[in-house]
């Protein structure tokens, strides 16, 4: 039936203050449900790069192994530590949003680094990079855990946000994570070699920096390329500093252990 | 449901059964003979894509279910007063209501499954039954009647897609609900049944959807003109 545009308008504005109100609504009353919720995958993805916590569905435990064996710090891009922002407030590694920290200029950027203990000691078991970058559709992100060489990968953690289930949604799946550890992020001449993925998906093993691509999802794969090389070269005056500071004596023997494993592979 | 009684009518006029034959059908008709999926082919893209395993599937169905039947509801108590020349807008400012609404509570209370199917519910709009169901009937039909309108079709469309799930996670995962089925049968038997990797593609989708539709239409006789 016809209706007068007057009619028509008054309706319009109606429903969309409707429709809006309980939209803002719900948005609002469930917002603190929701943080906690992105805390827990955050922390669940930290700890998911060193070790496997698929069998622990409890969530306060979770958050009870990390308040244990996790602790952080923020360093800036020559590797110091940063401990407060632009503004003078107390940066915590946990709370800086990787997406929004990512829009910043790397130069000033605070780069978080999260250290898994091992247990009941002082003694960093794994250093923990988060990155961020561009996939295919939307962001990536990750977590990049390495031994306490701060040279062999322990283990990955991916996220993204609209990679195609089944193509590049795979990068968060344990069969494409696995295959980066044990890698190797420095090359011979001690420079930023990163792990790249190949272009399609062969299953043959390959060397120290590259793993096996993902058939169908070159592109999300490049980008997982790109925000590895990227974000090491950021990390990489801490790495250094860590690799030549305190810890010197820890990071030679490992060194020469990769030097015996080259050798026998010949 | 006292439909016994009310078949019998004491009073002059009779109210309709809560449900009677012609309600029935409402329900019973896209279960099978006015399938959304099989026989409109409505839906497809989300069939293909949510499908991989059973219990993201379950989530979508549930959404889908929840978005149809309530979109219904609504449309239809508003069917009297919503401007014809704008009704398209609003049935979607409904339906993207509703879909956003399932979307932040899923994001609340259900992450890991906002996280594995976030993209899919925001495609809920674009599911073309929802849309299809709002113009074809709540527009023109009681709130009641469209609910069961919505619940058929919303059922129809569910049932469809777990199939496909249930066949493409056994075959291409070697699990139900993510119980490893292929691992249990290796342990017992000592027989390893290797996984089928067409089938967590969306491939494997089309395929088994090709045959659920095949058998169904031998059975029903139905075909396309």
């Amino acid at each position: 039936m016809q209706r007068s545009n007057l009619y028509i308008i008054i309706f319009s504005a109606v429903l969309t203050i409707i429709l809006g109100g309980l939209l803002s609504g719900t948005s609002v009353v469930l917002k603190p449900l929701q943080d906690k919720q992105v805390e827990l995958d955050t922390k669940k993805k930290i700890l998911g790069a060193v070790m496997d916590i698929s069998d622990i569905k409890d969530s306060k435990e979770i958050l009870a192994l990390y308040k244990e064996r996790v602790t952080s710090t923020v360093v800036d891009i020559n590797g110091e530590p940063m401990e407060k922002d632009a503004k003078g407030n107390p940066l915590v590694a946990e709370k800086i949003d990787f997406g929004k920290n990512h829009k910043k200029d790397p130069q000033t950027r605070p780069y978080p680094v999260f250290m898994f203990m091992k247990e009941g000691t002082e003694e960093v078991d794994s250093y923990i990079l988060p990155m961020f970058g561009a996939g295919l559709w939307d962001w990536i992100s990750g977590f990049v855990a390495l031994d306490s060489d701060l040279n062999t990968v322990r283990g990955v953690a991916f996220d993204h946000k609209s990679e195609t289930p089944g193509l590049g949604a795979r990068i968060t799946t344990s069969v494409i994570q696995s295959r980066y550890v044990g890698k190797k992020i420095f090359d011979e001449q001690g420079n930023i070699a990163s792990v790249s993925m190949v272009k399609g998906e062969k299953g043959e093993p390959l060397d120290d920096h590259h793993v096996d691509g993902m058939s169908g999802a070159t592109l999300t794969g490049k980008g997982v390329n790109a925000m590895l090389k990227q974000y090491l070269t950021f990390y990489a005056a801490y790495i250094e500093k860590v690799q030549s500071g305190d810890k010197a004596q820890a990071v030679a023997a490992p060194v020469e252990e990769a030097a015996v494993t080259e050798e026998q592979n010949i | 449901m006292s439909t016994e009684t009310l078949e019998q009518p004491i009073v002059k006029e009779p109210s309709e059964p809560l449900l009677s034959k012609r309600r029935k059908k409402f329900i019973t008709d896209p279960l099978n003979d006015d399938n959304p999926i099989t026989i409109q082919v409505l839906g497809i893209c989300s069939a293909l894509a949510v499908t991989v395993k059973m219990q993201p599937t379950l989530v979508m169905s549930i959404a889908v279910v929840f978005v149809i039947v309530f979109s219904n509801l609504i449309i239809s108590m508003m069917r009297n007063i919503i401007p014809g020349r704008i009704r398209i807008i609003v049935q979607l400012a409904i339906v993207a209501t509703l879909v956003t609404l399932v979307s932040e509570f899923l994001k609340a209370y259900l992450f890991d499954m906002y996280k594995v199917l976030g993209a899919f519910v925001g495609l809920i709009i674009t599911n073309c039954i929802v849309m299809g169901r709002l113009e074809a009937f709540a527009m023109a039909n009681k709130a009641y009647d469209s609910v069961l309108d919505g619940l058929g079709s919303g059922f129809g469309y569910a049932w469809i897609i777990l199939t496909v799930a249930f066949f493409r996670e056994l075959f291409g995962s070697g699990s139900v609900f993510d119980f490893p089925v292929y691992g249990t049968i290796e342990n017992l038997t000592g027989f390893a049944i290797p996984t089928n990797g067409l089938m967590v593609d969306s491939i494997g989708a089309f395929m088994v959807l090709g045959i659920i539709i095949w058998i169904q239409r031998t059975k029903n006789g139905y075909v396309e003109h």
